[in-house]
């Protein structure tokens, strides 16, 4: 004998989601199809249990998967620009495709899709960030972190720093140390 | 970053900038929300009060009634519960000297409002971008400067 049956997908899901939550006493509110907000944070322990409670039905939680790769972006490219034995001698591209093991398609998409930037963006600024504490911390001149951040050229840094910023490094130079002579007197 | 809003407070007396501000982010469609004073009086009584939500970015118009930016921005410079607020100093143009003396004060971002609609969407957005960049980063507060 056959019976043919009829589900709606959400309703099911949603049920799972409740009767998983409830098991755990976990307070919550079921904001949307996919989507689920808690009164207070979940604590880590918790949320392997919830997880754990999930897996059988193959439910997971969708951003920690994305975050997770986009954090691993994010330290691959520090480890790039603040370690100076990686030399990277390839295009930053494929530095991380190779080294994560995606496509810089898939990164890249993922990336601006968690972030609100883009990769691209976010070497520069990490640079950029880079050059303000080399200046203030160790006093380097433009021509010495130029070198040491493998700028083509100070014009080159001295632009993308006045891109980024909207001032010039000096004018920071200037502003910075303004602000520590105002702290002092 | 859906669920992450980013609060946001502009105290400006001119009453169309107040209005396009609130129209700009709500067509830019980020996870914020945005409140308005009218003075710097308004603003600081509340602020001041204990259990007031701090924006993450505040943006002060300088010439204000009662109290302008400037006097704001020290009062919140001067007072560490305010440490993790960005102050986005929002103005009509001024001299380099004035802007340089903004950011001395404290100021993290100096906008020239821009003329048009559509400039101001963008510029907008690059400050809430900029600002989620530190916040996510971990990125020193201390030397972050922007101009737009």
């Amino acid at each position: 004998m056959n019976l043919f049956i009829k589900f709606d997908f959400n309703t099911v899901c949603t049920t799972v989601l409740e009767q998983c939550l409830e098991q755990l006493e976990i307070a919550y509110k079921i904001v949307g199809f996919g989507e689920v907000s808690f009164p207070k944070p979940l604590s880590e322990a918790k949320k392997k249990e919830f997880l754990a409670l999930l897996a059988p039905y193959q439910i997971e939680i969708v951003e920690d998967h994305k975050r997770i790769l986009v954090q691993k972006i994010k330290d691959a490219i520090l480890e790039m620009i603040y370690d100076e034995d990686t030399e990277v001698q390839v295009k930053s591209s494929v530095y991380l495709s190779e080294k994560l093991g995606h496509s810089y398609g898939y990164l890249s998409n993922l990336f601006s899709e968690v972030t609100y930037t883009s990769i691209e963006n976010f070497i520069i600024l990490q640079k950029i960030e880079y050059t303000k504490q080399l200046i203030i911390q160790e006093n380097l001149s433009l021509t010495e972190i130029a070198y040491k951040l493998r700028y083509s050229s100070v014009a080159h840094l001295s632009t993308q720093f006045k891109n980024t910023t909207g001032i010039t490094p000096s004018a920071f130079q200037r502003i910075i140390a303004k602000r520590k002579q105002n702290l002092s007197t | 970053m859906a669920t992450d809003l980013t609060h946001i407070i502009l105290a400006d007396d001119d009453e169309d900038d107040r209005l396009f501000f609130t129209d700009a982010f709500e067509e830019l469609k980020m996870s914020t929300a945005v409140t308005t004073y009218k003075d710097g009086v308004y603003l600081m009584d509340y602020l001041n009060h204990p259990d007031a939500t701090l924006p993450h970015i505040l943006f002060l118009d300088l010439n204000m009634p009662r109290k302008s930016g400037m006097e704001c921005l020290k009062e919140i410079k001067a007072n560490k519960r305010f440490d993790h607020i960005a102050i986005a100093i929002y103005s009509t143009s001024a001299s380099d000297e004035d802007i340089e003396n903004t950011f001395v004060q404290g100021a993290n971002i100096y906008i020239k409002k821009p003329s048009d609609f559509g400039k101001l969407k963008k510029v907008l957005s690059n400050v809430v971008t900029t600002n989620w960049q530190y916040h996510t980063n971990g990125l020193n507060r201390d030397q972050f400067l922007l101009k737009l």
